[in-house]
């Protein structure tokens, strides 16, 4: 029994990815403007990138720098325990620049709903198309 | 990395983002968000990944943010929810 609470404190930053990854689920679904949706897309991704950054931490280790990779010093042995693994912030930054892109594309469509209809509310423009 | 500061900026990443999606005004939902990446990028930078905090400083606090506040001056401010 305490390994399983000493487990589950140990991975909070799990705990808090899947509680912000719950709330942008919430926000898409719920939300009933067109902006707020959006933002929680934005939500929505960044705690999948929370996760993956998660997986790379090790206990005690520091940035993924080489020490003394210069100098006199350079033909020291490199020990992978200390260094924090560099895998899955490569692969994040791909989700960052891509998140924008389609943060992006997302605004611009917003923006030419509003244009059409002069709303961002979900509720009004299902009712203006219904009229039509 | 430094769990107290790391379980600090965890609650405070739960908080902005809960209040960016409350807020009822767009603007300042637009503005909580950017709060919210600049949080994000401390985070990263506490467990250690640096090049995704500075990626994420310019591209997700900076230009995020810009898209926001443009997106929200082109269209309205009100909100319902």
């Amino acid at each position: 029994m305490s390994d399983l609470i000493s487990i589950i404190v140990a991975n909070y930053n799990y705990w808090i990815y899947i509680t912000l990854m719950m709330i942008g689920l919430y926000a898409m679904i719920a939300k009933n403007n067109l902006v707020k949706k959006i933002v929680g897309m934005n939500i929505f991704q960044t705690a999948i990138i929370l996760f993956y950054v998660s997986i790379g931490v090790k206990k005690g280790a520091t940035i993924p720098i080489l020490q003394h990779g210069h100098g006199h010093g350079a033909h020291t042995v490199v020990h992978a325990v200390d260094y924090v693994n560099p895998l899955p912030h490569v692969l994040m930054l791909t989700a960052i620049v891509v998140g924008v892109a389609t943060l992006g594309v997302a605004l611009a469509l917003a923006i030419r709903v509003y244009d059409r209809y002069n709303t961002l509310e979900e509720d009004e423009l299902l009712a203006q198309i219904r009229e039509k | 990395m430094i769990w107290p500061i790391d379980l600090a900026i965890l609650t405070l990443v739960v908080i902005v983002g809960i209040g960016a999606l409350m807020v009822k005004d767009l603007l300042g939902a637009a503005i909580l968000f950017g709060a919210y990446s600049f949080m994000m990028c401390l985070l990263w930078t506490v467990m250690g990944a640096v090049d995704v905090a500075f990626t994420e400083a310019s591209v997700g606090a900076g230009v995020s943010t810009v898209f926001f506040v443009g997106a929200v001056f082109r269209t309205s401010r009100r909100t319902k929810d």
